[in-house]
């Protein structure tokens, strides 16, 4: 539910995302020429260049609090899984939205992308699952189509990933698919 | 162990080209090829291979079998589906389910066959001047397919996400019904979704594409039509390139296929991406106008014991109330069915993130789900969307969310959450990014109605692309003639849901088998073939 909001907060409001979305805009060029750059993919990655998997790994844990195991070292190993779940499933999206979720990551990447739009302070590699969550939270809703678009992008991809992983399915109950025998 | 008719078939000897792995060049000919061997090009190819005719089917997808289908959503959706299940429109408002493999959308649908509804037929004939548009003339039609791919009510009892429909519309005094499936020895396992795992499903994959290779037709798996080489209002050839997956890069060798005749049935976003690529003799500028999705929003309610929406056909109950008592042309009316629940669609569909999203995904054996299919196309603030081009020949739906729709949106949220809270159910939410969980009718009906109606704040699914190759007799607002012929080139036609000038306002399948099958028969004897005897459903 949206909260209350009164007349000061909303025009504040709308005033920072019109300064928000004249430079996203510049931002957007500048993240599309930077993500075209040779050497996409991270190594050991197919999809995921270096700025998909520091911006994964810093919202992994915002988007799956809780459902997480909670502590070492099976909550490392589940990261992990799901981020590698991810670059799969990022790999078999077509040439033309792996290139637009290139450019989401490279956007992000950028230090300007960093602060202006996502409103994180810190690199993402230092940044906490509360700062994470803020981010979320913050595009989610997004005046901007391409902010709610983005973490629509980003929290369905990373629940695809981990929900699809056996590793998951035993805390909400879900049996996995039926031996095949003869009925 | 389950018999693999495909590999049974490929052991045997059919025709079956994989033309990702080409090295070089290389020309088939035939006297009709088919782009697509989905419910549209499946029926096609088997009645002109019956026929006595060559046929050669292009498949962009894989020919994958029931050997294939190990019932996982993440082995599933990037092998069978477009976009690893994640195709979506221009704007990312609508996620859209639609399959890419052999058997297209057949091989993972979840079975439901429904007939086009008499008052959709009835709007094509007033409104679209379809004079083929009448349930009388073809009932035939429906009856064949029927036949041909065991299409029956299901005798098992509905599971119990599909009871909870039926119990809340029983509680409310809403009409509602049994669905028909397309199935033989069905095991009610419930995942249809990710291929049938044991061949009960009659999909195009068990049916007709088997039936046409055995007739000696030749298939082309991982064969994208790239273009249609035409000149003189006739198309000489297609050239396909092959596609390794849905990720990868189109492959360097060609693949020429020369026919006499060429067929589209790619879907309703494939085929008039071919069109445009082709730049194929469109005056009227109507080449993937008009493009319909029944957009679908999703109410899930925590009921006070076991769902398991996993388990068991997943589609048996519908309720048609709110299309039976709305004029056509009135306020967006909506069916009501109900979906598989299964981790992966659960936890993309359920809004939001982090505790609250794990909190709905820990009741997920008691989760229950209703799914609102809008029908779109039939009131003039519901033009449906457009398919263009991306600069890499790609294509793109375009389709604009306006308030016409939003007023159907949150009136079926309404309905789902009133129907789920006379079922029993504790807590309701409308899957909607500003929605939270209510826990009684008023409380609901409350919080929907202040829900900002706005793209990408609801979530809105599709699982029936249809429209954008409108079918009818006056080129200025038909693409095709009602027979499927392209209005101006001579030796093309378009067999698939792309005819219909509007969505169909039920699951589309059996709109599209009926409508394939007479086409195809009209063209086999306009080739001068032999009249093909209907094939029977093997014993």
């Amino acid at each position: 539910m949206s909260g209350p909001r009164d007349a000061a907060f909303i025009h504040a409001t709308r005033r920072r995302f019109l300064a928000v979305g004249a430079a996203s805009g510049a931002l957007l060029a500048v993240a599309g020429w930077w993500s075209l750059r040779p050497g996409g993919a991270a190594p050991g990655y197919r999809a995921l260049g270096k700025d998909g998997v520091l911006v994964s790994r810093a919202l992994i844990p915002a988007i799956l609090e809780g459902a997480l195991p909670a502590a070492d070292p099976e909550r490392e190993t589940a990261i992990r899984h799901t981020l590698e779940a991810l670059d799969r499933a990022i790999a078999g999206l077509s040439p033309a939205v792996q290139a637009e979720i290139a450019q989401l990551f490279a956007l992000l990447g950028l230090a300007p992308g960093r602060w202006l739009l996502a409103g994180v302070r810190p690199r993402w590699a230092d940044a906490s699952t509360e700062e994470a969550a803020a981010f979320l939270r913050r595009w989610k809703d997004g005046r901007i189509d391409l902010m709610r678009a983005g973490y629509q992008a980003l929290t369905q991809l990373v629940i695809a990933a981990w929900y699809g992983s056996p590793l998951s399915w035993a805390a909400i109950g879900y049996p996995g698919a039926p031996r095949l025998s003869r009925p | 162990m389950i018999a693999d008719p495909i590999r049974d078939g490929l052991a045997a000897g059919w025709r079956v080209i994989d033309a990702a792995t080409l090295e070089s060049d290389r020309v088939l000919e035939a006297d009709v090829a088919i782009a697509g061997s989905g419910a549209g090009g499946g029926v096609t190819a088997e009645i002109l291979a019956l026929a006595g005719l060559k046929v050669v089917i292009v498949e962009e997808g894989p020919l994958k079998s029931s050997g294939d289908f190990r019932m996982r959503e993440r082995e599933a959706y990037p092998s069978l589906y477009q976009e690893s299940a994640g195709r979506q429109t221009r704007d990312k408002a609508i996620t859209i389910l639609q399959g890419r493999c052999v058997g297209g959308s057949t091989t993972v649908n979840w079975t439901s066959s429904f007939r086009t509804p008499p008052r959709t037929l009835a709007h094509w004939k007033s409104v679209h001047g379809l004079a083929s548009a009448d349930p009388s003339s073809l009932a035939p039609w429906f009856e064949r397919m029927e036949a041909r791919l065991s299409i029956a009510p299901w005798p098992v009892p509905p599971n119990e996400n599909n009871d909870i429909l039926r119990r809340g519309c029983e509680a409310l005094g809403y009409s509602h019904a049994a669905i028909r499936r397309n199935v033989k020895g069905c095991w009610n396992l419930g995942y249809c979704g990710m291929g049938c795992p044991t061949n009960a499903k009659q999909s195009m994959l068990v049916t007709t594409i088997p039936s046409a290779l055995e007739a000696g037709a030749t298939l082309v798996q991982r064969g994208r039509l790239e273009r249609l080489v035409h000149g003189n209002g006739r198309v000489s050839e297609a050239v396909v390139r092959g596609v390794a997956g849905p990720g990868a890069p189109m492959g360097h060798a060609r693949l020429t296929v020369r026919a006499r005749h060429f067929v589209l049935a790619a879907g309703s976003i494939g085929t008039p991406a071919i069109l445009l690529r082709s730049a194929v003799p469109d005056p009227s500028g109507l080449t993937g106008r008009r493009t319909f999705l029944h957009p679908t929003v999703v109410s899930a309610a925590v009921m006070p014991g076991p769902v398991e929406g996993y388990s068991g056909a997943p589609q048996t109950i519908y309720s048609d109330h709110f299309l039976d008592t709305l004029p056509v042309d009135g306020p967006m009316g909506y069916k009501l069915e109900a979906p598989p629940i299964h981790p992966i669609l659960a936890g993309i569909t359920l809004p939001g993130y982090g505790a609250d999203h794990g909190r709905w995904m820990r009741e997920f054996p008691k989760l229950q789900v209703l799914i609102a299919l809008l029908r779109d196309g039939f009131h003039p603030d519901s033009p449906g969307g457009t398919v263009r081009l991306r600069s890499d020949g790609s294509p793109e739906l375009d389709y604009p969310l306006g308030a016409y729709l939003w007023d159907g949106v949150r009136r079926a949220y309404l309905t789902m959450a009133e129907l789920q809270f006379a079922a029993g159910a504790k807590t309701v939410m409308a899957l909607h990014e500003d929605a939270g969980p209510a826990t009684t009718w008023a409380a609901a009906r409350e919080a929907i109605g202040r829900l900002p109606m706005a793209a990408l704040h609801a979530r809105v699914v599709s699982a029936h692309v249809m429209g954008g190759c409108p079918m009818g007799s006056d080129a200025a607002r038909a693409l095709v003639r009602e027979d499927g012929r392209h209005h101006h080139v001579e030796n093309l036609s378009v067999h698939d849901g792309s005819v219909f000038p509007t969505s169909i306002g039920a699951n589309p399948q059996l709109s599209i088998y009926a409508t394939a099958a007479r086409m195809a028969e009209g063209l086999a004897a306009a080739l001068g073939a032999r009249p093909a005897t209907p094939a029977r459903a093997a014993p």
